[in-house]
């Protein structure tokens, strides 16, 4: 096992590289930088300190440096000293943006799993148990609903719901009151008041595929010759499925986490936009607009590097409750 | 990694026509069609298969509709989506009422009544009402704006329409500017449905070629390439897709835009496509048609193009099928964003993002659901669609 996991972030090494590679070639993409831009704005002013400020800038990220002395430079001072950069629409070091941004952004995500499995089980459980009854097809509809609608119309939609019945502003993850306060369990009380509906909208997306798998999973496993052993034998049904297929169930089920993570991270990014919440969403969305190259690529590898440690985290869990995994074929797959 | 996929079964050519559904007496003329089983074709199989697939049928018969609606937008929908009328801004869905109540009785002629409104003085929103006494008869086959149908044919016939051509028709309403949404929507077809199509098309040709290398020369070139899919798989699309969407370069027309999103939607795409081709190849190198062929001395691009391709088209078309209205959906989420597709451009994102803030739905709902309906039930269509021929792609199977 500890092998596994050895080779595992063995593995991740070159991955890691590579998110970080990409996300700074797509940062460098669009032509121009947000340098020059400012630059022309100031320009026309005529400034001569924002001239000295900017040819400060220009000296200290080598913004006219050819592409890999920008990336060495970029890369060898997060891995070093947690340095990721400035940004220049904030004004302020790209590590004190993103943190506690990103923490919102993981939170919601891990919630929404949870809530995805939570529903998935159920249902799926129900589906399978109950086939073809007015249930299963009413849940299955729903599902496909959820598949079909695009994220951000489920987040307008819920939005206009409880702002029209209840009233609630939905916009944020805090009341104002706790806005800038410090956490404390107030605080705490008030973000799961808020997190609902975020949390519902994320989960309708990932929840029907995993309640598809869940619901073939248990039925492959409910015809199988020792559930009728069981059967005979006079077991309890809800016993007998707890007891056996339930749990077999499960396991494809926990393997698919490594794909749910992105998903999730990417309906957590357009809900968080169109209900203006406090995480990555909005500021990277700003950021990419405006060529806050640090800040944009900084969020950029900062979620890659998270959705693999999700995924590498399913992954061990997967390893652990299901022992038929060969980890010596696992870690070359 | 250790992603378990739930691949689709593939035990191969196993002919057994009891476990067949076709084969079951259940079928009017079963034993006729039971003779036919053994001589049928593959295709033919499929076809059996699919077709009991009701919900998949109804799916298809709607994805045609809507892809007759991208070939003859012009025809189907009544104005142009850029026709606007100041007098009518968010003008409210009318209903086209059948027969008209004269002084001499009933009388067949579909019609729709015009509009009269009241503006507030503070808010500049505008109630509209029914005017009762104005009748726009509508007609099918109308002479409306001239169009060229496939820039080949010079016609001014819309399937229906109020027969004069400046009327107030606004039967799913009409948006901020005064423009049939009705018509938008017909338009939008041909940017939304297009896009998937064409970035399917992207994702399969770079599937199909690096799946089909990478599953059929295996070692070292198939584990290069599945570290690729895996690490393109691993990151979260929205991000990716909004980064590479915001470099695009401002001065880009709206034609290169277009082509900017497809290629950026095909680079996650294609990872999907191409692990389901390589499965397949995997599955089908062991197969003993396969070393037949390789003992008979026959070449490889002639293996993989005359013996191994043919017997997973049908595993592809569904694959492809499903791959669609992701694309669909992505291409909406960039548009809403502000990031993919803008005015003048119209498509079904471009027209979700006119209804954006909580105003404007509850004021203008339709704004928001027409679009909306169409964006949905196009795919779930495409999905249910997609479900059947994945069912189907294996005949042989029960």
């Amino acid at each position: 096992m500890l092998k596994y996991i050895a080779r595992r972030l063995l593995v991740m090494i070159p991955t890691l590289f590579a998110i970080s590679l990409a996300s700074f070639f797509i940062i460098q993409l669009p032509p121009g930088d947000f340098l020059t831009t400012y630059a022309a704005g100031m320009g026309a002013q005529d400034n001569i300190i924002a001239r000295e400020q900017l040819a400060v800038l220009e000296e200290r990220y080598g913004l006219d440096e050819p592409f890999h002395v920008q990336y060495w430079r970029w890369i060898s001072n997060i891995v070093c000293c947690g340095d990721f950069g400035q940004s220049f629409e904030w004004n302020q070091p790209v590590s004190s943006l993103i943190w506690d941004r990103l923490t919102l952004t993981m939170l919601l995500a891990v919630v929404s799993t949870l809530f995805t499995w939570l529903v998935a089980f159920l249902i799926g459980t129900y589906s399978a148990v109950r086939q073809y009854s007015l249930g299963d097809y009413f849940w299955t509809f729903i599902g496909f609903i959820g598949l079909a609608t695009p994220n951000f119309l489920l987040a307008l939609v819920l939005m206009y719901i409880s702002f029209r019945y209840f009233g609630q502003s939905v916009g944020g993850l805090f009341s104002p009151e706790y806005q800038n306060a410090p956490w404390s369990l107030g605080k705490a009380w008030d973000l799961f008041q808020h997190l609902w509906i975020p949390v519902v909208i994320i989960a309708t997306a990932g929840a029907a595929s995993t309640i598809r798998i869940m619901r073939a999973n248990l039925l492959d496993e409910l015809h199988r010759p020792y559930t009728t052993t069981a059967r005979a034998k006079g077991m309890q049904e809800w016993r007998l499925i707890a007891k056996y297929p339930l749990r077999l169930a499960l396991n494809p089920f926990i393997s698919t986490v490594g794909w749910t993570i992105p998903t999730l991270v990417s309906g957590e990014i357009i809900v968080s936009v169109v209900l203006d919440l406090p995480t990555t969403g909005p500021l990277l969305l700003r950021a990419l607009s405006s060529q806050d190259m640090y800040l944009a690529g900084s969020f950029l590898m900062m979620l890659g590097v998270l959705t693999l440690i999700g995924t590498l985290l399913s992954d061990i869990l997967l390893a652990w409750l299901d022992p038929r995994i060969q980890y010596e074929k696992a870690g070359r797959r | 990694m250790t992603h378990v996929e739930p691949a689709p079964d593939t035990t191969g050519a196993r002919v057994d026509p009891d476990t067949s559904p076709e084969g079951s007496s259940a079928v009017p003329g079963g034993t006729k069609r039971r003779n036919n089983l053994y001589t049928a074709s593959q295709w033919r199989l499929m076809w059996w298969r699919f077709r009991k697939h009701k919900l998949a049928m109804v799916s298809a018969i709607f994805v045609v509709f809507v892809y007759l609606l991208v070939l003859f937008a012009e025809f189907f929908a009544p104005f142009h989506s850029s026709d606007f009328d100041a007098e009518y801004q968010h003008a409210p869905p009318q209903s086209l009422h059948l027969f008209e109540e004269t002084d001499d009785g009933t009388r067949f002629n579909p019609h729709v009544k015009g509009f009269d409104y009241e503006s507030d003085e503070e808010t500049w929103r505008r109630t509209y009402t029914t005017d009762e006494s104005e009748i726009y008869p509508v007609r099918p086959f109308v002479h409306g704006h001239e169009y060229e149908l496939f820039g080949l044919i010079t016609t001014d016939i819309h399937l229906f329409g109020p027969t004069d051509p400046d009327a107030p028709m606004y039967l799913f309403g009409a948006d901020r500017n005064g423009r049939d949404i009705l018509s938008r929507v017909i338009y939008g077809t041909q940017i939304s449905m297009s896009i998937g199509v064409v970035g399917v098309v992207l994702s399969l040709v770079l599937g199909i070629v690096l799946g089909g290398v990478s599953g059929y020369f295996g070692g070292w070139i198939d584990s290069a390439i599945q570290r690729v899919i895996e690490f393109v798989r691993s990151l979260p699309e929205i991000p990716l897709w909004m980064a590479l969407a915001a470099a695009l370069p401002q001065s880009w027309s709206q034609v290169q835009v277009y082509f900017g999103i497809t290629v950026i939607l095909s680079i996650v795409g294609w990872t999907t496509l191409a692990r389901v081709v390589r499965g397949k190849f995997f599955s089908l190198r062991e197969e003993d048609f396969v070393t037949a062929a390789v003992l008979d001395g026959v070449s490889k691009p002639r293996v993989i193009f005359r013996h191994m391709l043919p017997s997973f088209t049908s595993h592809i078309i569904a694959a492809v099928t499903l791959a669609i209205p992701a694309m669909i959906l992505a291409e909406t989420a960039l548009s809403f964003l502000g990031l993919g597709l803008t005015e003048p451009t119209v498509s079904w994102g471009v027209l979700l993002r006119e209804a954006q803030d909580i105003p404007s739905i509850a004021h203008t709902p339709w704004v928001l659901i027409v679009p909306a309906v169409a964006v949905i039930t196009t795919v779930l269509a495409l999905n249910f669609l997609g479900d059947g021929l994945r069912d189907a792609a294996d005949p042989y199977n029960k």
